[in-house]
Protein backbone atom coordinates (compact mmCIF):
# COMPACT_ATOMS: atom_id res chain seq x y z
CA UNK A 1 0.00 0.00 0.00
CA UNK A 2 1.46 3.12 -0.77
CA UNK A 3 0.76 6.46 0.62
CA UNK A 4 1.38 9.46 -1.42
CA UNK A 5 -1.49 8.17 -3.62
CA UNK A 6 -5.16 8.87 -3.21
CA UNK A 7 -7.32 5.98 -2.35
CA UNK A 8 -9.74 6.47 -5.44
CA UNK A 9 -8.85 8.42 -8.48
CA UNK A 10 -11.17 8.43 -10.91
CA UNK A 11 -10.44 10.10 -14.86
CA UNK A 12 -12.15 11.41 -17.39
CA UNK A 13 -14.73 9.61 -16.61
CA UNK A 14 -17.52 9.32 -19.44
CA UNK A 15 -21.36 7.27 -18.93
CA UNK A 16 -23.93 7.44 -20.65
CA UNK A 17 -27.46 5.89 -19.92
CA UNK A 18 -29.69 4.62 -22.90
CA UNK A 19 -28.41 6.83 -25.67
CA UNK A 20 -27.73 9.97 -24.05
CA UNK A 21 -25.16 11.05 -22.29
CA UNK A 22 -25.01 11.94 -18.72
CA UNK A 23 -21.32 13.28 -18.04
CA UNK A 24 -18.09 13.33 -19.60
CA UNK A 25 -14.67 14.21 -18.48
CA UNK A 26 -15.42 14.08 -14.66
CA UNK A 27 -12.29 13.57 -12.63
CA UNK A 28 -12.07 13.58 -9.10
CA UNK A 29 -9.91 11.65 -6.56
CA UNK A 30 -10.54 10.87 -2.66
CA UNK A 31 -8.08 10.43 0.05
CA UNK A 32 -8.46 8.60 3.18
CA UNK A 33 -10.25 10.93 5.79
CA UNK A 34 -12.26 12.26 3.28
CA UNK A 35 -15.96 13.03 2.77
CA UNK A 36 -17.19 13.68 -1.16
CA UNK A 37 -20.80 14.43 -1.81
CA UNK A 38 -21.75 14.03 -5.24
CA UNK A 39 -24.45 16.27 -5.93
CA UNK A 40 -27.19 17.20 -9.33
CA UNK A 41 -30.45 17.49 -10.29
CA UNK A 42 -32.73 14.24 -11.22
CA UNK A 43 -31.44 12.66 -13.85
CA UNK A 44 -27.96 14.15 -13.63
CA UNK A 45 -26.11 10.37 -13.57
CA UNK A 46 -25.44 10.01 -9.34
CA UNK A 47 -26.81 6.80 -9.40
CA UNK A 48 -25.08 5.84 -12.69
CA UNK A 49 -21.74 7.33 -11.77
CA UNK A 50 -22.50 4.96 -7.92
CA UNK A 51 -22.83 1.79 -10.13
CA UNK A 52 -20.03 2.48 -12.27
CA UNK A 53 -17.40 3.30 -9.53
CA UNK A 54 -18.30 -0.13 -7.90
CA UNK A 55 -18.13 -2.18 -10.84
CA UNK A 56 -22.07 -2.43 -11.57
CA UNK A 57 -21.84 -0.60 -14.76
CA UNK A 58 -19.24 -0.39 -16.98
CA UNK A 59 -18.25 3.70 -18.10
CA UNK A 60 -18.16 4.03 -22.25
CA UNK A 61 -14.72 5.58 -21.27
CA UNK A 62 -12.09 6.56 -18.72
CA UNK A 63 -10.59 4.90 -16.23
CA UNK A 64 -10.74 4.26 -11.70
CA UNK A 65 -7.59 4.04 -9.98
CA UNK A 66 -7.63 1.98 -6.22
CA UNK A 67 -4.60 3.04 -4.69
CA UNK A 68 -2.50 3.92 -7.66
CA UNK A 69 -3.52 0.64 -9.67
CA UNK A 70 -5.82 0.78 -12.28
CA UNK A 71 -8.95 -1.28 -11.48
CA UNK A 72 -10.61 -3.80 -13.84
CA UNK A 73 -14.44 -4.17 -14.04
CA UNK A 74 -14.00 -7.39 -12.14
CA UNK A 75 -11.04 -6.09 -9.33
CA UNK A 76 -11.81 -8.02 -6.56
CA UNK A 77 -9.21 -5.95 -4.31
CA UNK A 78 -10.87 -2.95 -5.28
CA UNK A 79 -14.45 -4.75 -4.34
CA UNK A 80 -12.43 -6.01 -1.04
CA UNK A 81 -11.70 -2.29 -0.45
CA UNK A 82 -15.20 -0.57 -0.45
CA UNK A 83 -18.70 -1.30 1.01
CA UNK A 84 -21.96 -0.31 -1.53
CA UNK A 85 -25.21 0.80 -0.84
CA UNK A 86 -27.44 1.42 -3.76
CA UNK A 87 -31.31 2.71 -3.94
CA UNK A 88 -32.44 -0.53 -2.92
CA UNK A 89 -31.60 -2.04 0.50
CA UNK A 90 -30.86 -5.41 -0.43
CA UNK A 91 -33.09 -6.54 2.38
CA UNK A 92 -35.82 -9.77 2.39
CA UNK A 93 -38.98 -8.75 3.57
CA UNK A 94 -39.58 -11.98 4.71
CA UNK A 95 -36.30 -12.41 7.22
CA UNK A 96 -35.95 -10.34 10.25
CA UNK A 97 -33.63 -7.34 10.49
CA UNK A 98 -31.01 -9.73 12.13
CA UNK A 99 -31.05 -12.51 9.58
CA UNK A 100 -30.60 -10.34 6.84
CA UNK A 101 -27.73 -8.67 8.37
CA UNK A 102 -26.26 -11.85 9.40
CA UNK A 103 -26.25 -12.44 5.53
CA UNK A 104 -24.92 -9.64 3.81
CA UNK A 105 -21.84 -9.34 6.43
CA UNK A 106 -21.00 -12.78 5.21
CA UNK A 107 -21.24 -12.04 1.66
CA UNK A 108 -19.80 -8.86 2.37
CA UNK A 109 -17.10 -10.54 4.05
CA UNK A 110 -14.31 -8.69 6.28
CA UNK A 111 -16.14 -8.88 9.22
CA UNK A 112 -15.21 -6.46 11.93
CA UNK A 113 -15.21 -7.51 16.11
CA UNK A 114 -19.28 -5.84 16.29
CA UNK A 115 -21.53 -7.99 16.22
CA UNK A 116 -24.45 -7.28 14.67
CA UNK A 117 -26.77 -6.62 17.59
CA UNK A 118 -24.14 -4.25 18.81
CA UNK A 119 -24.55 -2.76 14.80
CA UNK A 120 -28.32 -2.59 15.02
CA UNK A 121 -28.14 -1.01 18.31
CA UNK A 122 -25.80 1.85 17.25
CA UNK A 123 -28.82 2.68 14.65
CA UNK A 124 -31.51 2.66 17.61
CA UNK A 125 -33.00 -0.57 16.19
CA UNK A 126 -32.34 -3.19 18.69
CA UNK A 127 -35.79 -3.48 19.37
CA UNK A 128 -36.80 -4.14 16.06
CA UNK A 129 -34.47 -6.80 15.60
CA UNK A 130 -35.95 -10.03 15.19
CA UNK A 131 -38.81 -8.50 13.08
CA UNK A 132 -39.50 -9.06 9.72
CA UNK A 133 -38.40 -6.42 7.62
CA UNK A 134 -41.47 -5.82 6.07
CA UNK A 135 -43.24 -4.79 9.20
CA UNK A 136 -40.90 -1.78 9.26
CA UNK A 137 -41.09 1.46 8.08
CA UNK A 138 -39.19 2.81 5.19
CA UNK A 139 -36.96 4.78 7.47
CA UNK A 140 -36.13 1.90 9.84
CA UNK A 141 -35.40 -0.47 6.63
CA UNK A 142 -32.77 1.93 5.50
CA UNK A 143 -31.52 2.23 8.81
CA UNK A 144 -30.61 -1.71 8.88
CA UNK A 145 -29.71 -1.44 5.68
CA UNK A 146 -26.72 1.58 6.68
CA UNK A 147 -26.39 -0.66 9.74
CA UNK A 148 -23.64 -2.74 7.55
CA UNK A 149 -21.46 0.10 8.12
CA UNK A 150 -20.55 -0.94 11.63
CA UNK A 151 -20.32 -4.56 10.34
CA UNK A 152 -18.10 -4.42 7.48
CA UNK A 153 -14.42 -3.37 7.53
CA UNK A 154 -14.20 -1.32 4.36
CA UNK A 155 -11.96 1.80 3.29
CA UNK A 156 -14.13 3.47 0.93
CA UNK A 157 -17.60 3.76 0.96
CA UNK A 158 -20.10 4.50 -1.83
CA UNK A 159 -23.28 5.26 -0.32
CA UNK A 160 -26.16 6.25 -2.72
CA UNK A 161 -28.64 8.96 -0.78
CA UNK A 162 -27.85 7.66 2.20
CA UNK A 163 -30.40 9.98 4.22
CA UNK A 164 -33.78 8.94 2.17
CA UNK A 165 -36.23 8.66 4.39
CA UNK A 166 -34.37 9.08 7.82
CA UNK A 167 -35.71 11.36 10.63
CA UNK A 168 -33.19 13.89 12.56
CA UNK A 169 -32.43 10.68 15.03
CA UNK A 170 -31.07 8.45 11.80
CA UNK A 171 -29.35 11.17 10.26
CA UNK A 172 -27.62 11.51 13.18
CA UNK A 173 -26.76 8.26 14.09
CA UNK A 174 -25.46 7.95 10.67
CA UNK A 175 -23.56 11.04 10.86
CA UNK A 176 -22.22 9.37 14.00
CA UNK A 177 -20.66 6.41 11.86
CA UNK A 178 -19.69 8.38 9.37
CA UNK A 179 -17.27 10.59 11.90
CA UNK A 180 -15.78 7.45 13.15
CA UNK A 181 -15.22 6.03 9.52
CA UNK A 182 -13.15 9.40 8.59
CA UNK A 183 -11.60 9.60 11.47
CA UNK A 184 -10.33 5.97 11.06
CA UNK A 185 -8.55 6.42 8.08
CA UNK A 186 -11.69 5.95 6.01
CA UNK A 187 -13.33 7.46 3.07
CA UNK A 188 -16.46 8.29 1.76
CA UNK A 189 -18.87 9.31 -0.91
CA UNK A 190 -22.52 9.42 -1.45
CA UNK A 191 -24.75 11.16 -3.36
CA UNK A 192 -27.32 13.69 -2.07
CA UNK A 193 -29.15 16.28 -4.38
CA UNK A 194 -29.78 18.13 -1.11
CA UNK A 195 -27.00 20.39 0.82
CA UNK A 196 -25.67 18.12 3.72
CA UNK A 197 -24.08 18.99 6.91
CA UNK A 198 -22.02 16.19 8.23
CA UNK A 199 -20.58 16.88 12.02
CA UNK A 200 -17.22 16.65 10.58
CA UNK A 201 -17.16 19.60 8.02
CA UNK A 202 -18.63 19.86 4.97
CA UNK A 203 -17.75 17.31 2.38
CA UNK A 204 -16.33 18.21 -0.76
CA UNK A 205 -18.65 18.65 -3.79
CA UNK A 206 -18.61 16.79 -6.80
CA UNK A 207 -21.16 18.11 -9.14
CA UNK A 208 -22.66 16.38 -12.30
CA UNK A 209 -25.07 19.28 -14.15
CA UNK A 210 -22.54 21.05 -16.65
CA UNK B 1 -8.99 -12.33 4.57
CA UNK B 2 -8.74 -16.40 5.57
CA UNK B 3 -9.86 -18.89 2.91
CA UNK B 4 -12.79 -19.95 5.01
CA UNK B 5 -14.27 -16.76 4.36
CA UNK B 6 -15.86 -17.58 0.66
CA UNK B 7 -17.27 -20.91 2.09
CA UNK B 8 -18.93 -18.68 4.77
CA UNK B 9 -20.16 -16.30 2.17
CA UNK B 10 -21.64 -19.71 0.18
CA UNK B 11 -23.22 -20.80 3.44
CA UNK B 12 -25.13 -17.52 3.87
CA UNK B 13 -26.41 -17.21 0.36
CA UNK B 14 -27.68 -20.89 0.91
CA UNK B 15 -28.81 -20.08 4.53
CA UNK B 16 -30.79 -17.13 3.10
CA UNK B 17 -32.51 -18.64 0.37
CA UNK B 18 -33.49 -21.70 2.25
CA UNK B 19 -34.82 -19.56 5.10
CA UNK B 20 -36.83 -17.55 2.89
CA UNK B 21 -37.99 -20.56 1.04
CA UNK B 22 -39.58 -22.13 4.36
CA UNK B 23 -41.01 -18.70 4.71
CA UNK B 24 -43.07 -18.86 1.72
CA UNK B 25 -44.00 -22.26 1.51
CA UNK B 26 -46.60 -22.02 -1.57
CA UNK B 27 -43.23 -21.56 -3.42
CA UNK B 28 -42.25 -25.41 -2.61
CA UNK B 29 -45.64 -26.72 -2.65
CA UNK B 30 -47.11 -25.77 -6.02
CA UNK B 31 -44.69 -27.10 -8.62
CA UNK B 32 -44.44 -29.82 -6.62
CA UNK B 33 -48.47 -30.32 -6.68
CA UNK B 34 -48.32 -29.25 -10.44
CA UNK B 35 -46.62 -31.82 -11.55
CA UNK B 36 -48.06 -34.67 -8.97
CA UNK B 37 -51.51 -33.47 -10.40
CA UNK B 38 -50.55 -33.59 -14.18
CA UNK B 39 -48.85 -37.18 -13.58
CA UNK B 40 -52.08 -38.50 -12.49
CA UNK B 41 -54.37 -36.75 -14.92
CA UNK B 42 -52.63 -38.81 -17.68
CA UNK B 43 -53.80 -42.65 -16.35
CA UNK B 44 -57.30 -41.13 -16.25
CA UNK B 45 -57.53 -39.19 -19.39
CA UNK B 46 -55.48 -42.33 -21.72
CA UNK B 47 -55.84 -45.01 -20.22
CA UNK B 48 -54.95 -46.87 -16.73
CA UNK B 49 -53.64 -49.62 -18.18
CA UNK B 50 -50.29 -51.14 -17.99
CA UNK B 51 -49.22 -51.71 -20.85
CA UNK B 52 -49.94 -47.89 -22.36
CA UNK B 53 -48.67 -46.15 -19.38
CA UNK B 54 -45.58 -48.14 -19.77
CA UNK B 55 -45.15 -46.31 -23.42
CA UNK B 56 -46.04 -42.82 -22.04
CA UNK B 57 -45.02 -43.31 -18.46
CA UNK B 58 -41.01 -42.43 -18.64
CA UNK B 59 -41.53 -39.06 -20.90
CA UNK B 60 -44.66 -37.91 -19.18
CA UNK B 61 -42.41 -38.00 -16.12
CA UNK B 62 -39.69 -35.89 -17.26
CA UNK B 63 -41.72 -33.37 -19.22
CA UNK B 64 -43.52 -32.82 -16.24
CA UNK B 65 -40.25 -32.32 -14.08
CA UNK B 66 -38.60 -29.98 -16.96
CA UNK B 67 -41.98 -27.66 -16.66
CA UNK B 68 -41.78 -27.87 -13.26
CA UNK B 69 -38.28 -26.68 -13.16
CA UNK B 70 -39.06 -23.72 -15.69
CA UNK B 71 -42.23 -22.57 -13.58
CA UNK B 72 -39.68 -22.04 -10.51
CA UNK B 73 -36.43 -20.60 -12.25
CA UNK B 74 -38.01 -16.63 -12.03
CA UNK B 75 -37.71 -17.13 -7.98
CA UNK B 76 -33.77 -17.95 -8.79
CA UNK B 77 -32.94 -14.51 -9.26
CA UNK B 78 -35.92 -11.88 -10.14
CA UNK B 79 -36.62 -10.75 -6.36
CA UNK B 80 -32.72 -10.71 -6.11
CA UNK B 81 -32.72 -8.21 -8.72
CA UNK B 82 -35.66 -6.42 -7.36
CA UNK B 83 -34.78 -5.65 -3.75
CA UNK B 84 -31.26 -4.94 -4.49
CA UNK B 85 -29.92 -8.37 -3.14
CA UNK B 86 -28.37 -8.86 -6.62
CA UNK B 87 -26.62 -5.86 -6.46
CA UNK B 88 -24.74 -7.38 -3.01
CA UNK B 89 -23.49 -10.30 -4.64
CA UNK B 90 -21.76 -8.50 -7.20
CA UNK B 91 -20.03 -5.95 -4.95
CA UNK B 92 -19.01 -8.79 -2.73
CA UNK B 93 -15.49 -9.47 -2.78
CA UNK B 94 -15.76 -13.48 -3.08
CA UNK B 95 -16.02 -14.70 -6.65
CA UNK B 96 -19.15 -14.19 -8.15
CA UNK B 97 -19.63 -17.86 -9.65
CA UNK B 98 -19.14 -19.08 -5.98
CA UNK B 99 -22.03 -17.26 -4.92
CA UNK B 100 -24.43 -18.16 -8.04
CA UNK B 101 -23.35 -21.50 -7.29
CA UNK B 102 -24.77 -21.31 -3.93
CA UNK B 103 -28.10 -19.56 -5.28
CA UNK B 104 -28.24 -22.65 -7.88
CA UNK B 105 -27.60 -25.11 -4.39
CA UNK B 106 -30.50 -23.55 -2.85
CA UNK B 107 -32.91 -24.00 -5.86
CA UNK B 108 -32.45 -27.07 -6.24
CA UNK B 109 -32.78 -27.71 -2.36
CA UNK B 110 -36.22 -26.17 -2.78
CA UNK B 111 -37.00 -27.79 -6.12
CA UNK B 112 -35.35 -30.90 -6.96
CA UNK B 113 -35.25 -32.14 -3.77
CA UNK B 114 -38.60 -32.65 -3.56
CA UNK B 115 -39.07 -34.24 -6.73
CA UNK B 116 -36.56 -36.78 -6.02
CA UNK B 117 -38.43 -37.44 -2.44
CA UNK B 118 -42.04 -38.23 -3.76
CA UNK B 119 -40.08 -40.52 -7.31
CA UNK B 120 -41.86 -42.99 -5.35
CA UNK B 121 -44.61 -42.02 -5.35
CA UNK B 122 -44.83 -40.87 -9.00
CA UNK B 123 -43.58 -44.83 -9.80
CA UNK B 124 -46.70 -45.43 -8.17
CA UNK B 125 -48.89 -43.30 -9.85
CA UNK B 126 -47.74 -44.62 -13.32
CA UNK B 127 -47.50 -48.32 -12.61
CA UNK B 128 -43.25 -48.32 -12.70
CA UNK B 129 -42.19 -51.19 -11.26
CA UNK B 130 -39.85 -51.51 -8.19
CA UNK B 131 -36.70 -51.38 -10.24
CA UNK B 132 -37.77 -48.86 -12.61
CA UNK B 133 -38.33 -46.48 -10.04
CA UNK B 134 -34.96 -46.67 -8.94
CA UNK B 135 -34.24 -45.57 -11.98
CA UNK B 136 -36.19 -42.73 -12.09
CA UNK B 137 -34.92 -41.64 -9.04
CA UNK B 138 -30.92 -42.09 -10.41
CA UNK B 139 -32.06 -40.13 -13.29
CA UNK B 140 -33.90 -37.25 -11.18
CA UNK B 141 -30.71 -37.30 -9.44
CA UNK B 142 -28.18 -36.79 -12.18
CA UNK B 143 -30.88 -34.66 -14.27
CA UNK B 144 -32.52 -31.79 -11.71
CA UNK B 145 -28.90 -30.27 -10.72
CA UNK B 146 -28.61 -30.16 -14.56
CA UNK B 147 -32.49 -28.31 -14.75
CA UNK B 148 -31.23 -25.81 -12.19
CA UNK B 149 -27.74 -24.77 -13.44
CA UNK B 150 -28.84 -24.70 -17.22
CA UNK B 151 -31.72 -22.83 -16.12
CA UNK B 152 -29.86 -20.12 -14.33
CA UNK B 153 -28.15 -19.18 -17.47
CA UNK B 154 -31.09 -18.35 -18.77
CA UNK B 155 -32.66 -16.80 -15.51
CA UNK B 156 -29.52 -14.90 -15.87
CA UNK B 157 -29.37 -13.32 -19.26
CA UNK B 158 -33.43 -12.57 -18.93
CA UNK B 159 -33.67 -10.71 -15.26
CA UNK B 160 -33.00 -7.58 -16.67
CA UNK B 161 -35.96 -7.93 -19.09
CA UNK B 162 -39.49 -7.36 -17.94
CA UNK B 163 -40.94 -9.88 -20.01
CA UNK B 164 -38.50 -12.55 -19.55
CA UNK B 165 -40.97 -15.09 -19.48
CA UNK B 166 -41.18 -16.15 -22.87
CA UNK B 167 -37.74 -15.56 -23.94
CA UNK B 168 -36.43 -18.05 -20.67
CA UNK B 169 -38.25 -20.88 -22.18
CA UNK B 170 -36.45 -20.21 -25.45
CA UNK B 171 -33.68 -19.84 -24.78
CA UNK B 172 -33.42 -22.89 -22.07
CA UNK B 173 -35.64 -25.59 -23.21
CA UNK B 174 -33.42 -26.29 -25.85
CA UNK B 175 -30.80 -27.05 -23.39
CA UNK B 176 -32.84 -29.25 -21.26
CA UNK B 177 -33.56 -31.59 -24.73
CA UNK B 178 -30.34 -33.88 -23.88
CA UNK B 179 -31.42 -34.75 -20.47
CA UNK B 180 -35.14 -35.09 -21.09
CA UNK B 181 -33.74 -37.84 -23.92
CA UNK B 182 -31.37 -39.59 -21.77
CA UNK B 183 -33.55 -39.80 -18.29
CA UNK B 184 -36.68 -41.05 -20.69
CA UNK B 185 -34.66 -43.33 -22.63
CA UNK B 186 -33.41 -44.80 -19.24
CA UNK B 187 -36.21 -45.11 -17.47
CA UNK B 188 -37.66 -46.86 -20.97
CA UNK B 189 -35.01 -49.27 -21.14
CA UNK B 190 -35.17 -50.23 -17.71
CA UNK B 191 -38.78 -51.14 -18.16
CA UNK B 192 -37.72 -53.16 -20.79
CA UNK B 193 -35.40 -55.39 -19.12
CA UNK B 194 -32.48 -53.27 -21.49
CA UNK B 195 -29.49 -51.79 -20.39
CA UNK B 196 -29.89 -48.51 -18.82
CA UNK B 197 -25.99 -47.66 -17.97
CA UNK B 198 -25.37 -45.88 -21.20
CA UNK B 199 -27.88 -43.05 -20.53
CA UNK B 200 -27.20 -42.84 -17.17
CA UNK B 201 -23.42 -41.92 -17.63
CA UNK B 202 -24.58 -39.55 -20.18
CA UNK B 203 -26.50 -37.57 -17.53
CA UNK B 204 -23.62 -37.72 -15.27
CA UNK B 205 -21.55 -35.79 -17.75
CA UNK B 206 -24.03 -33.34 -18.06
CA UNK B 207 -23.98 -33.16 -14.81
CA UNK B 208 -20.52 -32.67 -14.58
CA UNK B 209 -20.28 -30.24 -17.65
CA UNK B 210 -23.10 -27.90 -16.23
CA UNK B 211 -21.81 -28.51 -12.54
CA UNK B 212 -18.18 -26.73 -13.99
CA UNK B 213 -19.54 -24.33 -16.93
CA UNK B 214 -23.08 -22.81 -15.73
CA UNK B 215 -21.80 -20.93 -12.61
CA UNK B 216 -19.26 -18.90 -15.08
CA UNK B 217 -21.56 -18.69 -17.78
CA UNK B 218 -24.71 -17.71 -15.14
CA UNK B 219 -22.45 -14.69 -13.36
CA UNK B 220 -20.85 -13.49 -16.74
CA UNK B 221 -24.78 -13.53 -17.94
CA UNK B 222 -25.98 -11.45 -14.98
CA UNK B 223 -23.08 -8.89 -14.81
CA UNK B 224 -24.47 -8.40 -18.13
CA UNK B 225 -27.76 -8.02 -17.65
CA UNK B 226 -26.76 -5.55 -13.73
CA UNK B 227 -24.76 -3.24 -16.36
Amino acid sequence: MREDVPLLEVADLECWRGDRRLFRGLSFAIDSGEAAQITGTNGSGKTTLMRALCGLTRPQSGELRWRGEAVEQSSSAFRAGILYLGHENGLKSELSAMENLRALTDIAGRPRAVSPEQGLARLDLLDYADQPVRTLSSGQRRRVALARMALVDASLWLLDEPFTALDERGVELVNGLFDEHLTGGGALLFTSHSPVALTSGAPTKIGLNQ
Amino acid sequence: MNGADPLRAFRAVVHRDLLLAARRRSEIANPLLFALIIISLFPLAVSPAPETLRLIAPGIIWVVALLAALLTLESLFRADFEDGALEQLLVSPYPLPLLVLAKITAHWLVTGLPLLLISPLIGALTQLDLASTAVLAATLVLGTPVLSLVGAIGMALTVGLRRGGALLSLLVLPLYIPVLVFAANAVSASMDGLPYSGQLLMLTAFLVLSLSLAPLAAAAGLRISMN
